[in-house]
């Protein structure tokens, strides 16, 4: 009867949980046009895994000397970037207001501000504390610079894309896919099979000839990798996964905690509940 | 059965209160009520179901304090809990996924009722009132989805709202009415706010008349036949409590599992898009509790037909009590009408399927979904209004223990009715 129950129980949690999951899968985009999409082994999948602080920081370098020139972090401050579990925390500076490195990225922003003296509008470099200031005044500017298309917001981009992180890092790279008729694309229109419909308006960034750069080492004695294309792309997903899910590593250690604490709990529970049911028992 | 109660106050100070307020008493009444022995797992699903209703009421609470209600912050405000407010990644994520979780729990609480005939005399109020909150948690949760401000918050609440402008004569102007403009806007998503925090204490209040129905009428069980003795029942606590707590221990193992694990795996991404009103997203697709009945929507082309049979796919809820003519409770004793039953399942599944998918696509041997999600509905609208009214009047039930005591006395495995007798607390 205990074994019953127990089986019972494991059944009816696996049901549960297989056909939630079932679902959420199943929702997952598929990609046209014969592309297979590559599907990487991210630092941070698994129950345990976190971002790669280094690929992360090496992923800032590539949105600020690339993506930054269309694309805004809409929900980021600098700050942001020394959090615990952040691109360039420093576990002396538990401030990120404090974080010299931090300081150094913010002050490279222009930031518009009001003169508190007369009311006029100034620009200032940034402090920690403001947020990634927009790249365009507003929306009619970011169409009008852009042939009409609207460069999106970068910080929620994984999180907003299914399978985000595998969708980003093949965008980048899947432009050199040869383009079937069945698409036909105008004038500043690019053909890449990863995006809905196979056009997308942004041009390839990544080559070698375009973006190519040398990784700077922001840790002594550290070794960067050679600035590849395939290796910008993944840097600046681990960057662009942290930023959207930046509370990643935080969670994974409390869910951790938890499921243990409710394992004990369950366990305690199911002893209290056989010992209870137990004086139902004849006495022999 | 509610029986007489048994609470004795032992103060001065109990004493007086009893006799003004007799609140103490009623939980003491609540704590002894006599409950039919032989409850499986699927009655722990109320319990499951209250803690539910106490999270999402506890973390929404705290949300509502950091949300702003604003078509130009909403979407912004919600990334500020996610990124910025303490634990606000835990409170956020608790309450989207708690949606699931609710759902989740309901519906295994329906179906168990479904299963074991819960709704039969004399519990039609009790079964009626679940409906009730069912229908008020869909609109909750409908209005609780537009609050983030995503493309699929914009473009759900566009859709939905857009049934209304379906009703004759008067549609458009109530749809006007609904939104509090033409389109959905600030006026929208203030209003909806304001509803969404007012519609958890309507299911509250219903899920209190729930509990009082179900202590008047006591709880059904397994097999269906009222318990007539003694042996019969139990003492809520500590039996049933303690596997209560077991039960809502594993589900709240699931619920951790998704929160920590996989928070936003049960959304949509296209909902992390702020809200567009100039780009409709490829698909718009509810949550997953609501895919069985978007596509009962979509099984006809009409859209009024259509929003008429979403309607009555809930309405035939409400009346079923009258329309199952059998008077066997349990389906461990209808061998055919329990094959109906889990066909019946199957095709809500089938439905949750088709609602998923895009109506013209392909999903097997040639059937287009939009094809499957009509055999599917037949099916739902036959099972209620065909099969249950007509299999209670030609099928052969098999025959029924004569008491709850008798059943367990089948099973060998159980104790011996003269040592049942439960010791008192």
């Amino acid at each position: 009867m205990a074994l019953k129950t127990v089986r019972n129980l494991m059944i009816a949690g696996g049901v549960a949980v297989a056909s939630l999951t079932g679902i959420a899968i199943a929702s997952g985009g598929s990609v046209a046009d014969g592309y297979e999409m590559v599907h990487k082994h991210w630092h941070w999948s698994g129950v345990t895994g976190t971002y790669d602080q280094e690929a992360m920081q090496r992923g800032y370098n590539v949105y600020a000397q690339v993506c930054r020139s269309c694309h805004n972090l809409d929900h980021l401050a600098f700050r942001h970037l020394g959090d615990k579990g952040g691109p360039f925390y420093d576990e002396r500076y538990e401030n990120p207001n404090d974080n010299p490195l931090v300081k150094n990225i913010a002050a490279e922003y222009e930031v518009i501000d009001v003169n508190p003296e007369d009311g006029s509008e100034i620009s200032r470099p940034g402090i920690p504390a403001d947020m990634f200031p927009p790249v365009y005044r507003n929306t009619a500017e970011a169409a009008y610079v852009n042939n009409g298309a609207i460069p999106p917001d970068l910080s929620v981009m994984v999180k907003a894309r299914n399978n985000g992180a595998d969708y980003v890092y093949n965008l980048m790279l899947a432009y050199d896919h040869p383009q079937p008729d069945s698409v036909v694309t105008s004038s500043g229109q690019y053909y890449n099979p990863v995006m809905e419909g196979g056009k997308i308006a942004m041009g390839p960034q990544l080559q070698p000839q375009v973006g190519v750069f040398e990784y700077q080492s922001e840790t002594e004695g550290q070794n960067p990798p050679e600035a590849t294309v395939e290796q910008m792309a993944a840097d600046v997903v681990e960057f662009l996964a942290w930023s959207a899910d930046p509370k990643l590593a935080e969670r994974k250690s409390a869910g951790m905690m938890s499921m243990v604490y409710l394992l004990i709990l369950a366990l305690l529970l199911w002893l209290s509940y056989k010992r209870i049911w137990a004086r139902l028992k004849p006495k022999t | 059965m509610s029986g007489h109660s048994t609470y004795e106050p032992k103060w001065a100070a109990a004493r007086w209160m009893d006799q003004r307020l007799p609140i103490v008493r009623m939980g003491a009444d609540f704590m002894t009520m006599p409950t039919p022995r032989n409850l499986n797992y699927w009655w722990t699903f109320g319990g499951i179901l209250m803690l539910c209703l106490i999270v999402q009421i506890a973390s929404g609470v705290i949300l509502g304090m950091h949300y702003v209600a604003h078509v130009d912050y909403a979407f912004d405000s919600v990334q500020r809990i996610r990124r910025d407010v303490p634990y606000g990644w835990l409170m956020q994520s608790t309450h989207a996924v708690g949606a699931s979780m609710f759902f989740l729990a309901v519906y295994m609480h329906i179906f168990r009722a479904l299963y074991y005939g819960s709704y039969k005399a004399p519990r039609e109020v009790l079964w009626i009132l679940g409906c009730l909150i069912y229908l008020v948690m869909m609109a909750t949760a409908f209005l609780g989805y537009t609050l983030p401000w995503g493309q699929m918050s914009f473009w759900g609440a566009t859709v939905i709202t857009g049934f209304f402008g379906a009703v004759p004569v008067v549609g458009e102007s109530l749809q006007q009415w609904l939104l509090g403009g033409y389109a959905v806007d600030n006026a929208t998503l203030n209003r909806f706010y304001s509803l969404h925090y007012l519609l958890p204490f309507v299911i509250a209040a219903l899920s209190g008349l729930h509990i009082w129905a179900l202590h008047v009428t006591g709880s059904n069980n397994p097999i269906g036949v009222s318990d007539k003795v003694k042996t019969d029942t139990l003492p809520f606590h500590p039996y049933f409590t303690v596997k209560d707590m077991l039960a809502v221990t594993v589900f709240l193992m699931i619920f951790a599992f998704f929160l920590f694990y996989l928070p936003d795996a049960l959304g949509h991404a296209d909902n992390l898009i702020k809200a567009d009103p100039l780009k409709t997203p490829p698909h718009i697709v509810p949550e997953w509790y609501f895919l069985p009945f978007y596509a009962i929507l979509r099984a006809v082309p009409d859209k009024l037909a259509g929003i008429l049979l979403m309607v009555g796919a809930i309405a035939v809820l409400f009346v079923l009590p009258w329309l199952d003519t059998s008077r066997v409770r349990s389906m461990r004793f209808r061998p055919i009408a329990r094959w109906f039953f889990f066909i019946f399942i199957f095709m809500c599944f089938i439905l949750g399927w088709c609602g998923a998918e895009t109506p013209d696509d392909n999903a097997f041997l040639g059937l287009s979904f939009y094809r499957l999600s009509q055999i599917a509905t037949i099916y739902y609208f036959g099972y209620f209004l065909v099969i249950l009214p007509i299999l209670g009047l030609v099928e052969n039930p098999e025959e029924r223990p004569a008491s709850i005591t008798q059943s367990i006395l089948d099973h060998g495995d159980k104790p011996k009715p003269e040592a049942v007798q439960a010791p008192a607390e």
